[in-house]
């Protein structure tokens, strides 16, 4: 996580090493004040909404709490990781695990050249979301279409930030529009493809919505993902298992996130 | 989108307009123009699939253009459900949170990059942490929170947990960090007081990213549907998805000619607001540090 912290802002370029100091004492000690009345509303309004649910989560991820338990939330027991062994041995679980993998996997580069191909109208494929190897096929196609705005336009801010007259000089000394692309636009646009290949990374690892609409993870679990196991789980009543799910959900989005920026900034 | 696309697709042509047309450059459009039917021909079928009688949306093969085009889904929708109450709930959830994150966000942006202070990096880096939190880990502790604060079936219940949001916060951070601190400075030598700062040079200076945060924030609650679904338990809090969604699927199965006439509505405020804000959403993003 800190790890996280550090390179997300490492691409602003203007990350500043230390500031001078201000005055001390008193003049200190007044701006602390001050900063912390700025700060006030968001601290409470997120300590409330946002840190203390995942706190209270992450406590139902090592005790067997379930729907029962809610109204004398003492009575429970700690069963340390025990949620966790036990999702590894869940097929089910196993299976969620997968089909995050493969949507992540093939969705993400999808999204990021765009599915041209999509533009096939009026194909007589496949009965799609009843199949169980096309079901998740056709929610890719789905995802890819729902998702492709946000990361073209972060492109294009990214396009619009390199200086026209480098592009220039390369035409200038004879390069080709392709060789320009190449080891002018694509190398400058690095801190971009970080960004979307990570914002997508998160989201797409969270996939959730397209089987809760349009197939209830079936047929045959063939499109459970690992949010919708837990969110399965949220249901039965079994919040301890539920919550330990969705922690296997952070650490594989933390740790991607991770390795995207370990790999991006070693060829940078 | 559609007028980024067609922008910069005019921007080019101007350049090359003395240029000779290559076979390259018919291949590149045409790619583009698949594209961008791939894109809209969702939409479209949308747009025409709510002018259609039920029968003709889910005929099969399917029929694009309606043959006896109604207006008598939207008439439904209007007339049947208490829409214009759905679409206040909507309107009124989605403009607070904007309101409120444009606030406290903002605020405590510029703590977080002009103002030193003990705890600072301990917090940035919670919020931090907390950005890569997906909502399914946190949904149910959060409906437990709010049910035990009385709040459910209520506004503030609808809108307290959005009121603030990490994104929001390291987004402000990262482009107040961009404004010089000379100009600070030179406004606290003139014995400004930091909410004078903040109010005269801070605020004016952040509309691109006010502007994105906006889109943002007002995308994600106007689509918001698990959690008002599970906290609005009567039809006075609905908000127009779960309207939607409850009224729609019927005993007698779904109601395609409502679904998308709903659809439509609820679509068509957002795209306006995005064609209004596009400028400043784009450079909002090119100015953050996000690139």
């Amino acid at each position: 996580m800190t790890a996280l912290a550090t390179v997300r802002s490492a691409p602003s370029p203007s990350t500043r090493p230390e500031r001078s100091r201000p005055p001390r004492s008193r003049g200190r000690a007044r701006r602390t004040l001050i900063a912390w009345v700025f700060c006030g509303p968001f601290i409470a309004l997120f300590a409330t909404f946002g840190v203390w649910p995942v706190l209270s989560s992450l406590s139902m991820s090592v005790t067997d709490i379930t729907a029962r338990d809610i109204r004398t939330p003492f009575s429970v027991n700690f069963v340390g990781l025990g949620h966790y062994t036990a999702l590894f041995g869940d097929p089910n679980f196993l299976r969620a695990a997968l089909n995050t993998a493969y949507f992540v996997v093939v969705g993400i580069p999808l999204t990021m050249i765009v599915a041209l191909t999509l533009a096939v109208v009026g194909i007589h494929g496949p009965d799609w979301l009843n199949d169980p190897n096309w079901a998740m096929p056709a929610l890719i196609l789905m995802a890819v279409w729902r998702h492709f705005g946000i990361p073209m336009v972060i492109f294009l801010a990214g396009l619009q930030s390199i200086p026209a007259d480098l592009l220039e000089a390369a035409r200038v000394d004879g390069a080709t529009r392709w060789q320009a692309f190449r080891s002018i636009t694509l190398p400058l646009l690095r801190p971009t493809t970080l960004v979307v290949a990570v914002l997508l990374s998160i989201g797409y690892l969270q996939f959730f919505e397209e089987p809760f609409v349009m197939t209830s993870g079936g047929p045959l679990g063939s499109t459970t993902s690992i949010s919708y196991y837990a969110y399965e789980q949220f249901g039965f009543g079994n919040y301890g298992t539920a919550s330990a799910a969705s922690y296997v959900l952070v650490a594989a989005i933390a740790l991607l996130s991770f390795l995207q920026f370990r790999i991006f900034r070693a060829k940078a | 989108m559609t007028t980024t696309i067609a922008n910069s697709a005019a921007a080019a042509s101007a350049r090359s307009a003395s240029r000779p047309v290559r076979p390259a450059r018919i291949l590149l459009y045409g790619a583009l123009s698949l594209g961008l039917l791939a894109t809209l021909a969702p939409f479209a079928w949308m747009f025409l699939g709510s002018v259609k009688p039920t029968g003709e949306i889910v005929a099969n093969p399917s029929v694009w253009l309606p043959r006896s085009p109604t207006l008598g889904n939207f008439e439904q929708l209007l007339s049947k459900q208490n829409f214009a109450l759905y679409f206040f709930n909507s309107t009124l959830v989605a403009v607070t949170c904007v309101a409120g994150n444009l606030l406290f966000s903002s605020m405590a942006g510029y703590a977080f990059a002009k103002l030193e202070f003990a705890g600072k990096r301990l917090l940035f880096g919670l919020v931090l942490t907390m950005l890569i939190i997906p909502g399914v880990t946190t949904f149910v502790p959060l409906f437990v929170l709010v049910s035990n604060l009385g709040l459910s079936n209520s506004y503030l219940g609808l809108i307290l947990p959005f009121l603030v949001a990490p994104l929001g916060v390291f987004l402000m951070r990262q482009f107040i960090q961009d404004i010089p601190d000379s100009l600070v400075e030179a406004a606290r030598l003139d014995g400004a007081g930091e909410t004078r700062i903040f109010v005269g040079v801070i605020v004016p200076l952040c509309r691109p990213p006010l502007a994105t945060l906006s889109i943002l924030i007002f995308l994600a609650q106007w689509n918001n549907f698990l959690w008002p679904l599970v906290i609005a338990q009567t039809e006075d809090h609905y908000t127009l998805p779960v309207a939607l969604a409850l009224f729609s699927v019927g005993a007698n199965g779904t109601n395609y000619g409502l679904l998308l006439a709903g659809a439509v509505t609820v679509v068509t405020p957002i795209v306006l607001l995005f064609l209004a804000l596009q400028k400043q959403f784009i450079q909002g993003i090119a100015n953050t540090g996000l690139k």
